[in-house]
């Protein structure tokens, strides 16, 4: 891939934005037809989360793949870039650590993957209390974590795949704690009988976590320590117990990256991005695909990632010819949703002193007394933060029913001077290519 | 329902609103007050929170000191939510005729009993490192303050209410009249007295009263705890806020609490679109730039815009109106100075209403005043 001149503006026909396995997939099979494409992605180095670069590791075998079909003179890869903004029709801008870039595009293709979904309970905001995806992020980047004894809870397949790395890379893992309904496993695990690959995989994941108990039903009602965490006390039926560890990692499946989305108003129903049978958005000329339009996993992110990939390129027999297989992946998507929803009582572990916002430490108790999400960020500054409610958004939603607003640019928090840059691009604009209110 | 009877009854759930409420209730009066949507989320919530004593007319220094002392009344019992914070005011003098206006200013605030410091290139530069170097100098009144607003309207609502006052939250009213106000929902209130709290909602409940819809945007920080230690004014903001017929924006930088600064500031007028405008939102924070470099590197966090009540004099329209059927009660037109003028109007307004003398005259807020549109300023 070729170096990009820094500081300068970007001209592309094919946008993508996410270098994981959906915008990688994208870039790969727009290029059969499109001589070049631009690639922006928040991390370092490409892979997204589930390829995230590794310290001890190295680059992942898939990705490398995929890496190799991508010539460095056809493909513009800009790092650790983050779109704050989208000043007017065809335009973004990205920051970057040497400062923002303005980046045209003729067609866009949204890849933005998915993040971790964190519900507070008593002691999340202890040191070594981290997500489950998180954990193995800080590993890949250099945590120690040899001997360390980890428990693993929350829900989702990312709690088995992170157990089986971290025990491959040394770490003790003491148990695996998924609140989903054992019957509900039973149903998931019997679909993975339709699809043999999957099968595999999940009999490969199986040996490799042998001797971990992985237990359902069950759920941390809270992590306890005095400086970082020491125990995390977990719940099963009417059963209670304390189990010793010296990292908790813990988070409630994923949720897709919506902010980029919903300032150029795709449109969005159900926390994820509305696409149609070829990944096209209800905006004209942009695409969606992989964890944004549904998190379903690795090869339903590849399939959706081609797809939009020849469609941005004008390729529709290229498209066409997935459209079966993508649907089918999707179905298997739509039980992961059903599988690993969080249950009911999960609303149930905060106490009135549980930290909601980080940010802003902001607790349960002084939101209840509110009406309204927009009366209790109001008064109690939660969601207010740098964050603004990306992390404590959904949780709220799910503990008190309040939906989330809608994004005002900056989409995330951005330099003065990337600012103003974007209000340079958006003059004569109509405002509402600014702002969507 | 055909509902209670009230002594008054306040439209509008801001910081006026709020503090006319609890004025109210603690003289002895059965109080109602009605918020359409969320108490303190209109130009209470979209402006800065600056407590500052002002000298643009012997009328606004009356209200914003006589203000500024109930506020440090308040102070104490204020949750700590409410983040008051004497931070005091730094106007910031640019070249030899701004410092001019240092000097008149000096003198005005001396003279009535505030107090000030005038400080050179150096001693400004050491009180906020970050301002540019080669500034003339400027003038410090460390007794303003700051406050966090959203927070302190819903305490005075909160303290109403525990004093006996109603609270309708969540209704709209569709009509207002002497005797009381018609709901969207077909409810009725009767009041003896009904006060439009509603800032730049008034003149929709109260057609033709003198209240311009002067738009605002603003722009806030991710944490720099010591990166502004003062209010920060520019004092060309005087020449640009009293360009009453055009756009202007002026380097107006607050110290929150949290370690935030917000930036402002800007002024538009016939503008009824809450969107976030580039050209403006550029010229604002261009002008921070000028004064303080430093703000390119900072990180902001949100962006957003609000409608300041205006009126022709800048003073607000505080008491009665006659209309065809009796009398209504204004407290609205607070243009830029609601936080701090919220408390002061309370009292003329109920002092009014009681027939009680107040501690300031209250004759340059009547509402039939004869608004000029003429505006001079020295």
């Amino acid at each position: 891939m070729a170096e990009r001149l820094m500081g300068d503006s970007v001209e592309s026909d094919i946008c993508i934005i996410g270098a994981g396995p959906a915008g990688l997939s994208a870039a790969v099979a727009a290029l059969e037809r499109a001589s070049s494409v631009t690639v922006v992605d928040e991390n370092v180095h490409p892979g997204g989360q589930i390829w995230r670069h590794d310290q001890i590791k190295g680059e992942n075998p898939e990705l490398r793949v995929l890496m190799n079909r991508l010539p460095r003179e056809r493909v513009n890869l800009i790092s650790s870039a983050t779109v704050i903004a989208a000043p007017a029709k065809g335009r973004l801008i990205a920051e970057t650590p040497h400062g923002a870039t303005p980046i045209s595009y003729q067609r866009l293709i949204l890849a933005t993957g998915a993040r971790e979904r964190f519900l507070p309970f008593p002691g999340w905001t202890l040191q070594n209390v981290t997500g489950v995806g998180g954990l193995q992020a800080l590993v890949k980047g250099g945590l120690k974590i040899a001997d360390q004894r980890i428990v693993i809870a929350g829900s989702g397949p990312l709690l088995l795949a992170v157990a089986a790395y971290l025990k491959q890379v040394g770490a003790r893992v003491v148990l695996i704690a998924e609140q989903a309904p054992r019957r509900r496993l039973i149903r998931f695990g019997l679909s993975l009988f339709s699809n043999p690959a999957r099968l595999g995989q999940a009999l490969t994941l199986k040996r490799q976590l042998s001797g971990i108990p992985y237990l359902t039903d069950c759920y941390p009602v809270a992590a306890d320590g005095e400086d970082k965490v020491r125990r995390v006390i977990l719940q099963q039926g009417a059963k209670i117990w304390q189990v010793e560890c010296d990292y908790f990692a813990c988070s409630f499946h994923l949720l897709p990256n919506l902010e980029l989305a919903s300032l150029l108003n795709c449109g969005i129903e159900a926390g994820r991005v509305v696409v149609d049978n070829s990944q096209r958005t209800s905006e004209p000329d942009i695409y969606s695909a992989g964890e944004a339009t549904g998190v379903g996993g690795l090869e339903l992110s590849i399939l959706e990632g081609r797809i939009a990939g020849y469609m941005a390129s004008g390729n529709l027999p290229g498209a066409a010819r997935l459209f079966r297989r993508r649907d089918r992946a999707r179905r298997f998507a739509r039980l992961l949703d059903q599988t690993f929803a969080s249950t009911a009582v999960l609303r149930e572990l905060p106490s009135d002193q549980t930290i909601v916002c980080r940010c802003e430490d902001v607790a349960l108790g002084s939101l209840r007394e509110h009406r309204s999400w927009k009366a209790a960020k109001l008064q109690s500054r939660c969601g207010m933060g740098p964050c603004q409610g990306r992390i404590c958004g959904p949780a709220v939603e799910m503990l008190l029913g309040w939906q989330p607003d809608s994004v005002r640019p900056p989409a995330l928090a951005a330099r003065l001077d990337t600012l103003l840059l974007t209000a340079e691009l958006a003059e004569g604009q109509n405002t509402q290519e600014w702002s969507k209110e | 329902m055909s509902g209670e009877t009230f002594d008054v009854l306040i439209i509008g759930g801001g910081i006026v609103g709020a503090a006319c409420a609890l004025e109210a209730v603690r003289s002895g009066l059965k109080v109602c007050v009605c918020e359409k949507g969320v108490i303190g989320a209109g130009a209470t919530a979209a402006g800065m929170g600056h407590l500052v004593v002002m000298d643009d007319s012997e009328a606004q220094f009356a209200l914003t000191s006589r203000s500024l002392q109930l506020w440090r009344d308040l102070a104490d019992s204020l949750p700590v939510s409410a983040e008051y914070q004497v931070s005091g005011t730094l106007w910031v003098g640019a070249d030899d005729e701004e410092m001019a206006e240092v000097g008149r200013k000096r003198s005005f605030y001396e003279s009535r009993n505030v107090r000030v410091e005038v400080l050179d290139p150096r001693q400004l530069s050491e009180a906020e490192p970050h301002l540019r170097s080669g500034l003339a100098g400027g003038l410090l009144v460390p007794d303003d303050a700051v406050v966090y607003s959203p927070v302190v309207a819903k305490f005075l609502i909160d303290r109403a209410n525990d004093a006996g006052a109603v609270l309708r939250e969540g209704v709209t009213v569709s009509a207002i009249h002497p005797h009381g106000a018609l709901f969207v929902d077909g409810t009725t209130v009767s009041a003896g007295v009904v006060v439009n709290a509603t800032g730049s909602w008034s003149p929709g409940l109260t057609p033709g009263i003198p209240v311009q819809r002067r738009k605002g945007h603003l722009a806030i920080t991710d944490r720099y705890p010591g990166f502004v230690n003062h209010q920060l004014i520019e004092l060309g903001y005087l020449k640009n806020a009293h360009a009453v017929t055009s756009d202007s924006v002026a380097f107006n930088v607050q110290p929150r609490q949290t370690g935030q600064v917000l930036i402002g500031s800007s002024r538009q007028f016939g503008v009824d679109d809450p969107a976030i405008e580039a050209p403006m939102l550029k010229w604002m924070l261009e002008r921070a730039v000028e004064y303080m470099p430093d703000l390119t590197g900072l990180k902001i966090i949100r962006t957003w815009t609000g409608f300041r009540a205006a009126t022709p004099d800048s003073l607000p329209l505080i008491g009665p109106v006659e209309v065809e059927d009796g009398r209504l009660w204004l407290a609205t037109g607070h243009e830029g100075l609601g936080i701090t003028t919220s408390l002061g109007t309370a009292e003329l307004l109920v002092d009014q209403i009681l027939g009680r003398q107040s501690q300031i005259p209250t004759a340059p807020y009547f509402p039939d005043r004869s608004l000029r549109e003429d505006i001079h300023h020295g």
